[in-house]
């Protein structure tokens, strides 16, 4: 039993931070015990509701109603086909710091599951797609943006983990506007990660060291600078 | 009716005495069909709507995130596979993990604590068919959750019905950062053992 595995109670009841929810994520995409003891704590967890129950306000229920008569449902998740299975397992564990990393994104959707295409697929095979790849000592990362769909994803490979208590967090540089959020990278070496916000408006994108939970405005010059040709 | 249940034998509503086959209308809404979304709503809304309000506590927040969680499921729906986990399980990590980012999020932060105490009505017990299941089945939990260690009960408490994180239910609890996740994770466990989830 790793530390890594003690985790999988705070994560089934929604107690672990963004950061740590996206590590164990990472590791539930590889880990079948983790997902089946997840899946039972949920299962659990649902029971503990029934404690809390409460009847709503009669006219909630007219509001759900109303509302679910002008949005239409999403289509049932396709297999992807076979040939696509290892770049699936990537774009999975991409697909689980999008969830993270875009707030209100997904619930539903688990990290183990192959979605096709995620925003981070879509932005690497982009017709426009255009890469800058920087070398950070032993690590590389590459910034891939595409203007044709307004987003941008970071591929790092032997990324050191931030210093302790602290968080790597990405930025857009936007005219006008100076850095921008992106979003905060999870801590692991390798990873996929698609960068919160619009891509289109900016030139360029960084990342820089904050403290633990991200900085409104970058408070460390960047580790790394990536420009975005024009 | 007896089914395959891979990751979880949770009692699901469907063996229970009374309730609708929450898994089978979910299929339905994912079609499209309307009139099995509002059974839906009407099988699952008081414990949708009372997970909200007792995570976020101000009801007009509450209302919203149980807005939010329906219109969430909806369009979702086609999405949910019964292998995975029951019906309601799903339903209710929709919910909860929308009235943990609610209250997560600063904005929401200084707005909580309200005024719980005075506005929430629990249910009656007869108000409604699922409340009555809910009821039976509060009975049930209750009595397992009489079989942790205080701080098991207090931590799970804490991170699952009040959704602070484990490093805050660490401080609350006066325990050590990084054992709070470890009282979570045992105190579920013994829950689901004891509520017979699982194999």
């Amino acid at each position: 039993m790793t530390d890594v595995h003690a985790l999988s109670g705070a994560y089934a009841v929604d107690a672990l931070d963004d950061i740590e929810r996206a590590a164990f994520e990472r590791h539930l995409a590889e880990c079948a015990d983790c997902r089946a003891e997840v899946a039972e704590l949920r299962e659990t967890a649902a029971l503990l509701a029934a404690t809390e129950a409460v009847e709503p306000p009669p006219a909630l229920r007219d509001r759900v109603l109303a509302d679910i008569a002008t949005v239409r449902p999403l289509p049932p998740p396709v297999a992807p086909p076979r040939s696509r299975r290892r770049l699936g397992n990537l774009v999975a564990a991409a697909a689980a710091t999008v969830v993270l990393l875009g707030a209100g994104l997904a619930v539903w959707h688990q990290p183990w599951e192959e979605e096709n295409p995620t925003i981070a697929e879509s932005v690497l095979t982009a017709t426009d797609a255009q890469s800058t790849t920087l070398e950070l000592g032993e690590a590389t990362a590459t910034v891939t943006h595409s203007d044709s769909l307004g987003r941008a994803v970071i591929v790092t490979d032997d990324m050191p983990p931030p210093p302790e208590g602290k968080v790597y967090q990405l930025w857009f540089d936007v005219p006008g506007e100076g850095m921008v959020s992106a979003g905060l990278m999870p801590v692991a070496t390798d990873q996929t990660v698609v960068l919160e916000g619009d891509a289109t408006t900016a030139t360029g994108a960084g990342i820089t060291v904050e403290p633990a939970g991200g900085s409104e405005e970058p408070t460390t010059p960047p580790v790394a600078v990536f420009p975005f040709d024009a | 009716m007896e089914h395959l249940r891979p990751v979880a034998g949770a009692p699901s509503p469907d063996d229970g005495a009374s309730g609708p086959d929450l898994a089978d209308l979910l299929r339905r809404s994912g079609r499209g069909d309307e009139a099995a979304f509002a059974a839906l709503y009407d099988a699952s809304a008081a414990r949708v709507y009372g997970l909200a309000v007792r995570v976020v506590r101000d009801p007009a927040q509450a209302e919203e995130v149980t807005q939010e969680s329906f219109l969430e499921i909806w369009r979702t729906a086609g999405r949910f596979d019964p292998a995975r986990g029951s019906a309601l399980s799903w339903l209710l990590t929709i919910t909860h993990r929308k009235a943990v980012d609610r209250v997560r999020s600063a904005e929401a932060s200084s707005r909580r604590e309200t005024t719980y105490e005075q506005r929430n009505q629990p249910v009656a017990h007869d108000a409604t068919a699922e409340a009555a299941e809910a009821s039976m089945e509060a009975r049930r939990v209750r009595g397992a959750l009489a079989n942790l260690t205080e701080v098991q009960r207090e931590a799970v408490s804490l991170a699952y019905l009040g959704g602070y994180t484990h490093t805050e239910v660490a401080t609350m609890l006066d325990l050590p950062v990084g054992t709070a996740k470890t009282r979570i994770r045992d105190g579920m466990i013994r829950l689901r053992d004891a509520l017979g989830v699982g194999s």
